[in-house]
């Protein structure tokens, strides 16, 4: 029961990648089921949660709202390519140490939220992050330890931590 | 068993202090792995068809264009799987899909199994099911008053009772009429507590893989297979139990595979329609099938918080002391009983601390009506009675001129003592909580003393950690553990404790690492497979910490004893002078003298031949009242919390604003203050969102389809973002429990239960508004401060403490 499947060319974590899949997938289809990259969730399907937040040209969005076609060219960032050969991301290290991540099922998306974030504003105060964190729902942490984190992993990259990975 | 064992160690390492989880960095690189992350070969996609009545026969279910259309492979109803299942034994009242009635609208009644999810959804379409509607109960006093002229929600267990009842309690402690009539002041209350869902951001997802043949059996010697479910689970051992039952396959050949959790709360803590379909597809097809549920269908498998209708009655003494406490409690339990028979014991039997009560009487009566089933949510059972006996506290304080702290003071149970149920309670660092908040809010200064409309709630609790009973009747223990190190220094755990993001599976490292001395990175948990470990009942009542670190403690133990022993002979010295910390071993006496824990490892390995040890755990037994029902909300160990609230309510629009929450929680001892922080600001997290937000209600026939849900949706059913959520602040209280792992009590749940009424007792704070109805939003608020307007009681509340308590007379103060 194959549907009509398109080519489409985008940039994710670095990697140029040519992929067929139907025409109506999303985004997240595509990085999930056509590229097997499982680490960006589905929680809702449409928007409301914010697991599936990808970079898209340095802009978080939902993929799970995002028809693939709209990637056309583009470059993607998910959690996978947050890290660099080297080390984690200061932001994965920063959650992890911080315990920011208790289920860690919306923890890829808000760690693309925070590191788009981090990518603008390099010392952000404690509004900016509830701010750039507001489509992004967890259910675990009430969300303090996630801006520990997010600060901890800040005050890191400002002391010279490196960040590699696709994104920088 | 280590429940007699000496559990404190007193020169801990690692144990209390700030550490990594085992998973952390796998959860923060995306590596990590849930189940709809995996993929088989040859997978395929399964979906339910679900009932679009909330009360109806099935007639008859047409499967044959369905099983027609090009990619479907499978095709199964309710008379695929006619075995009935529940989580409690004793009331197994559903079926994996519906055999001959349906009883809410989202009620399975087939499945089928395709290529992809496309297929599947049009093969939904093609199965006619012909139904006859009948007449449904919504409202949970209808359900009451039914005389069983139209079918009850399920048949009642004997001709003439109503079979819409799940269960009735009716207990009584001391006499509670003589000391309510003989109280200086009494308060009644009617208090309603509205239905919550756990929206996990993980929707439910299950993978079934059937391997026919290969020399399996069945008990009854006929031919089989071997089952494997993975599956997003709290509790894979009763998932083991009833797929094997409900599927007829020997249990020795099912295997529960438990992937990462990703967020559950109670969701997730009995077997769902999806464990029962991909099963029984992938037995029809041969093949692995995956369901993962819509967040759609998340919201209708709920299980979430019972709406619960309150009543009342509060006594106390002129002095402030409690007198008697008398409750009427109808619990709104939806279609099948889930946990309901526990929930209805819960609603009375969890209040009778932190607070002393001379005389005490519930009567809880769960009820069924054709809307989703409710269950256990975080705090199951106890949280909105808790909200409704808070309030009633901060009356009774009100109506005496006593500070609600001093109030609650006043009334402190004691460690080492029994509840007027006969519930035993060992260690109680309630009196610190209340400190710890009344300290850190500035309260003195600032209770009854902000200007109108900002105000100061406090209230408190407690919960169990863990029950003595397991939900099945068994001697067994209720958690084992199972270690072995290995001559590169490592140790290797072997846990079945449900990792559902709350951190149990570091929580085993951090054991295994303290006690054999090993650096915690030489520490791998080997978990959620109950093919390889030891079983755990599960991740629910708040028992693994206390249940599994237990058994944790006893398996790294004997390990401990053995390479002591051989480190001893080595040294020609006495085993008790070897120490284990921080990869070495040890002599005590000296220092100086001292192995790799790699070579202390090997020493006893060439003694005793493979080094492995089990552990296990189980609760004690007969601690508990004689009465029917004792046995329920006896626990191990009780935590206990105070929350104080800052609130400020817009009383032209009826926002009310939290400003912080101070979170104060007896834990025990914190085995890694980090995580335990994050289960006390999570809980008053969810606590705050059901206080100001979130309903999980039904349309009726006026404004739609009744029965419907009214905001299946993470967009429509809110919970807090960022944006939302007050500050909130941890204080950790440690008591050491005599029989906790290290002094360690539950944390995860308990620190939810007094978010709730303590914004309610800062509204009133702030306004001199009682909000006996949840939730707070501005809708319900700025009715309740439209009356007191009317009322002209809309000012702030005066505290004048010793002002004059009330005559002796008793005196009726109404509930709002």
């Amino acid at each position: 029961m194959s549907a009509a499947t398109e080519i489409v060319r985008l940039t994710v974590n670095g990697d140029r990648q040519e992929v067929g899949v139907p025409t109506h997938f999303t985004l997240l289809e595509t990085l999930r089921y056509a590229l097997g990259l499982t680490g960006s969730k589905q929680g809702c399907d449409k928007g409301d949660c914010g697991a599936c937040t990808v970079i898209l040209d340095g802009e978080p969005t939902l993929s799970c709202i995002t028809p693939v076609w709209e990637a056309e060219g583009r470059t993607v960032t998910t959690v996978e390519g947050l890290a660099s050969r080297e080390a984690p991301h200061p932001l994965q290290d920063a959650f992890d140490l911080n315990g920011a991540a208790q289920c860690g099922f919306c923890t890829p998306g808000i760690l693309c939220s925070a590191a788009a974030l981090l990518e603008r504003t390099g010392d952000p105060t404690r509004e900016q992050i509830k701010e750039a964190l507001a489509g992004n729902l967890c259910r675990c942490t009430g969300y303090t330890k996630i801006y520990d984190a997010v600060e901890a992993a800040a005050a890191a990259m400002q002391n010279g931590a490196s960040v590699g990975g696709a994104s920088g | 068993m280590s429940n007699n064992g000496h559990k404190i160690k007193s020169d801990l390492k690692l144990i209390g202090t700030p550490m990594r989880k085992v998973e952390g960095l796998d959860k923060s690189t995306g590596r990590a792995l849930y189940t709809d992350d995996l993929v088989f070969p040859g997978m395929l996609h399964g979906k339910i068809l679900r009932s679009p009545h909330p009360h109806a026969r099935i007639v008859s279910i047409d499967t044959s264009s369905a099983e027609a259309l090009d990619g479907v492979h499978g095709v199964v109803t309710g008379q695929d799987m006619p075995t009935t299942y529940g989580i409690i034994p004793w009331t197994p009242d559903e079926y994996p899909l519906c055999v001959d009635r349906v009883r809410y609208i989202g009620d399975g009644v087939a499945a089928v199994a395709a290529v992809d999810e496309d297929t599947a959804l049009r093969a939904l379409e093609l199965i006619e099911v012909e139904y006859e509607e009948l007449p449904a109960f919504f409202d949970p006093f209808e359900a009451l008053e039914a005389d069983g002229s139209t079918p009850y929600v399920h048949e009642p267990k004997k001709a003439g009772w109503n079979g819409n009842v799940t269960k009735k309690v009716h207990l009584e402690f001391g006499e509670v009429d003589e000391l309510m009539d003989g109280s200086d002041a009494v308060v009644e209350g009617e208090y309603f507590f509205e239905g919550s869902t756990h929206t996990p951001i993980e929707p439910h997802c299950a993978i079934g893989l059937w391997q026919a043949g290969g020399g399996f059996q069945r008990q009854d010697g006929e031919s089989s297979g071997k089952l494997t479910v993975w599956s997003a689970t709290q509790v894979p051992h009763y998932l083991h139990r009833e797929l094997a039952r409900v599927l007829e396959v020997d249990q020795a050949h099912v295997r529960v595979l438990q992937p990462l959790v990703g967020g559950a709360f109670g969701g997730k803590s009995e077997p769902f329609d999806l464990e029962f379909c991909v099963a029984k597809l992938s037995m029809i097809t041969g093949r692995p099938v995956k369901i993962l549920y819509t967040r759609e269908e998340v919201f209708y498998a709920h299980r979430g918080r019972h709406p619960f209708h309150m009543k009342y009655r509060t006594g106390a003494t002129a002095a402030g002391k409690l007198t008697s406490v008398d409750a009427e409690i109808v619990l709104d339990g939806g279609a099948y009983a889930s946990f309901g028979l526990v929930t209805t014991y819960y609603a009375g039997q969890l209040l009778c601390a932190p607070y002393e009560m001379p005389a005490y009487r519930f009567d809880s009566t769960r009820v069924y009506t054709n809307k989703p089933a409710c269950g256990p949510k975080r705090g199951h059972g106890s949280v909105q009675p808790r909200f409704a006996f808070e309030v009633q506290i901060d009356k009774l304080s009100e109506r005496l001129d006593l500070d609600p702290i001093e109030f609650r003071r006043l009334n402190f149970i004691g460690s080492n003592t029994r509840t007027i149920n006969e519930l035993r309670v060992t260690s109680n660092g309630f009196m610190e909580c209340l400190e710890s908040v009344e300290r850190e809010s500035a309260w003195k200064d600032r209770f009854r003393k902000l200007p109108f409309g900002c105000g100061l709630g406090v209230a408190g609790s407690t919960y169990i950690t863990g029950t003595n009973y397991p939900i099945y009747p068994n001697d067994m223990p209720q958690s084992g553990v199972q270690m072995q190190v290995d001559r590169s220094g490592r140790v290797a755990v072997f846990s079945g404790a449900s990792e559902i993001g709350q951190g149990c599976d570091s929580m085993v490292a951090y054991i295994a690492a303290e006690e054999l001395g090993v650096p915690l990175d030489y520490v791998r948990v080997l978990r959620g497979d109950t093919d390889f470990t030891p079983v755990d009942l599960g991740a629910y009542s708040s028992r693994v910490t206390f249940m599994v670190g237990n058994a944790a403690i006893d398996a790294a133990r004997k390990l401990r004893g053995m390479v002591q022993e051989a480190v001893a002979e080595e040294w020609d010295v006495k085993p008790g002078e070897v120490l284990l910390a921080g990869g070495l071993a040890l002599w005590a006496p000296d220092t100086e003298r001292q192995m790799h824990v790699k070579e202390a490892f090997n020493l006893a390995e060439a003694k005793f031949g493979t080094l492995g040890s089990t552990g296990s755990y189980n609760t004690p037994k007969d601690v508990h009242g004689e009465y029917r029902g004792a046995t329920i909300g006896a626990s191990p160990a009780y935590s206990f919390t105070a929350h104080v609230a800052e609130v400020e309510v817009d009383v032209e629009t009826g926002i009310v604003d939290v400003k912080k929450i101070w979170v104060a929680h007896d834990c025990g001892r914190a085995l890694n203050p980090v995580l335990v922080e994050g289960q006390m600001e999570g809980s008053a997290y969810m606590g705050f969102g059901e206080a100001l937000m979130e309903e999980q209600v039904f349309k009726d026939a006026e404004h739609g389809r009744a029965g419907l849900h009214d905001a299946p949706s993470l967009l429509d059913y809110r919970i807090p973002t960022s944006l939302d959520t007050p500050e909130l602040q941890s204080l950790i209280v440690e008591s050491i429990d005599p029989e906790g792992p290290y002094g360690a009590k539950e944390a995860g749940e308990g620190p939810l239960h007094p978010s709730i009424p303590a914004i309610a007792n800062a509204i009133y704070d702030a306004v001199g508004v009682r909000m006996d109805r949840l939730p707070f939003s501005p809708p319900n608020v700025w009715r309740a401060l439209e009356a007191a307007r009317e009322a002209d009681t809309l000012r702030k509340p005066i505290l004048n403490p010793g002002a004059g308590a009330p005559t002796s007379t008793p005196e009726l103060v109404s509930g709002d």
